[in-house]
């Protein structure tokens, strides 16, 4: 890669951490009580996010160990590759739409497993960032309203989430395959 | 409820399969070591989560939020021809949007909600409006512009440049939203 655009891309998240900082203190914003009371909102995140991971990992490494999950990838790998997704990214698929926390304990042991700058690794983080929680933005918006009949929301959703699968398998393969 | 279905089925499964394949001591060995990942997984995105957050908060103080949120006005005029009627519903449907391209979860649902709220015009029993059931599809659609929590996890395992994955997440989030408003606007269409 071009050497100036490789130093480019790699110093990226500094360069919108420092713009941000600097557009920040032209329109005399506070930057550091800001960057802390933001970064305690983080911490509630995480702290929320903990339970559920501690309480979904123990299944998820015990059907890893039994070898249901290679069962189930080896089930899948002929439906999945005819259509360009790697096989080993089935289980992120189906917890994706169900579980915001189960989705991302899956999606980080892929990426260990398999390296961040692997095909599945890339692949496994491009899923996770370009899709959501289905089912719980759908239960949260319409418990809000008070709406039983959801009509097509939860179908034209599951077809979205499908969309995003496709197109993060075949966009990973497009830029690094 | 459906979590507690699924960890039942994992646990079960996993217990059956693994004592018929002859491998029950993995799976009980397994699972603590599945407690302890959680905690080290934790450990390890927190940092780099809490700090994006910091970010996230400094750009909604300065007011570049807002100035994303009034950009955002003209297509959602589009998607949503009531808020051009309704003030309140156009403010609060941009506040949402633009909350959730910048990733803050905390302001984008609140917004949202009294969006529903608003575009939900009967009462009672009523089915969902068509306009209604585009803004929960668009929501369940992550449009996030800088996906931190996943920069993270692959900053936790040795990526070179956690953030290279950006123009493919763009694409995909891009094209799953395109998909889900079309299947909503032909499903809608046909299913009244």
């Amino acid at each position: 890669m071009n050497t100036w655009l490789g130093s480019l891309a790699a110093l990226c998240p500094c360069l919108l951490l420092a713009g941000v900082g600097l557009h920040a203190v032209f329109r005399d914003v506070d930057v550091f009580s800001a960057l802390t009371d933001g970064a305690a909102d983080g911490l509630r995140t995480v702290l929320r996010i903990l339970p559920a991971l501690v309480c979904l990992l123990p299944p998820l490494y015990m059907l890893r160990a039994s070898g249901a999950l290679d069962a189930l990838t080896v089930f899948l790998t002929p439906m999945l590759s005819a259509i360009g997704i790697p096989s080993d990214l089935a289980p992120l698929m189906l917890l994706r739409p169900f579980s915001g926390s189960g989705a991302l304990a899956v999606g980080s042991e892929l990426i260990a497993a398999a390296g961040a700058d692997s095909i599945v690794g890339r692949t496994a983080a491009v899923m996770l960032g370009s899709t959501e929680t289905t089912f719980y933005v759908i239960a949260v918006y319409f418990g809000a309203v008070g709406i039983k009949k959801t009509r097509h929301a939860i179908p034209a959703a599951l077809c979205a989430d499908l969309a995003g699968f496709l197109a993060a398998a075949w966009s990973v393969r497009l830029l690094w395959g | 409820m459906a979590m507690t279905i699924v960890w039942v089925l994992m646990t079960g499964i996993s217990i059956l399969w693994g004592t018929a394949t002859g491998r029950a001591a993995a799976v009980s060995a397994s699972a603590m070591e599945g407690a302890q990942a959680a905690f080290s997984l934790v450990l390890a995105i927190g940092g780099p989560l809490c700090l994006w957050s910091g970010v996230m908060e400094v750009m909604r103080r300065s007011g570049l939020a807002g100035l994303l949120a009034d950009r955002l006005r003209p297509l959602l005029g589009k998607l949503f021809p009531s808020a051009r009627r309704d003030s309140a519903l156009m403010e609060a449907l941009s506040c949402n949007l633009s909350a959730n391209l910048l990733g803050l979860g905390n302001a984008a649902t609140p917004a949202g909600i009294r969006a529903a709220e608003r575009l939900h015009t009967h009462n009672g029993n009523a089915p969902a409006e068509n306009e209604l059931c585009r803004l929960v599809v668009m929501n369940t659609a992550s449009v996030q512009l800088l996906p931190t929590t996943v920069a993270a996890v692959r900053a936790a395992n040795g990526a070179v440049n956690s953030f290279d994955i950006l123009p493919a997440v763009w694409l995909s989030s891009l094209f799953s939203v395109a998909v889900g408003l079309c299947c909503a606007a032909v499903i809608g269409r046909s299913r009244p």
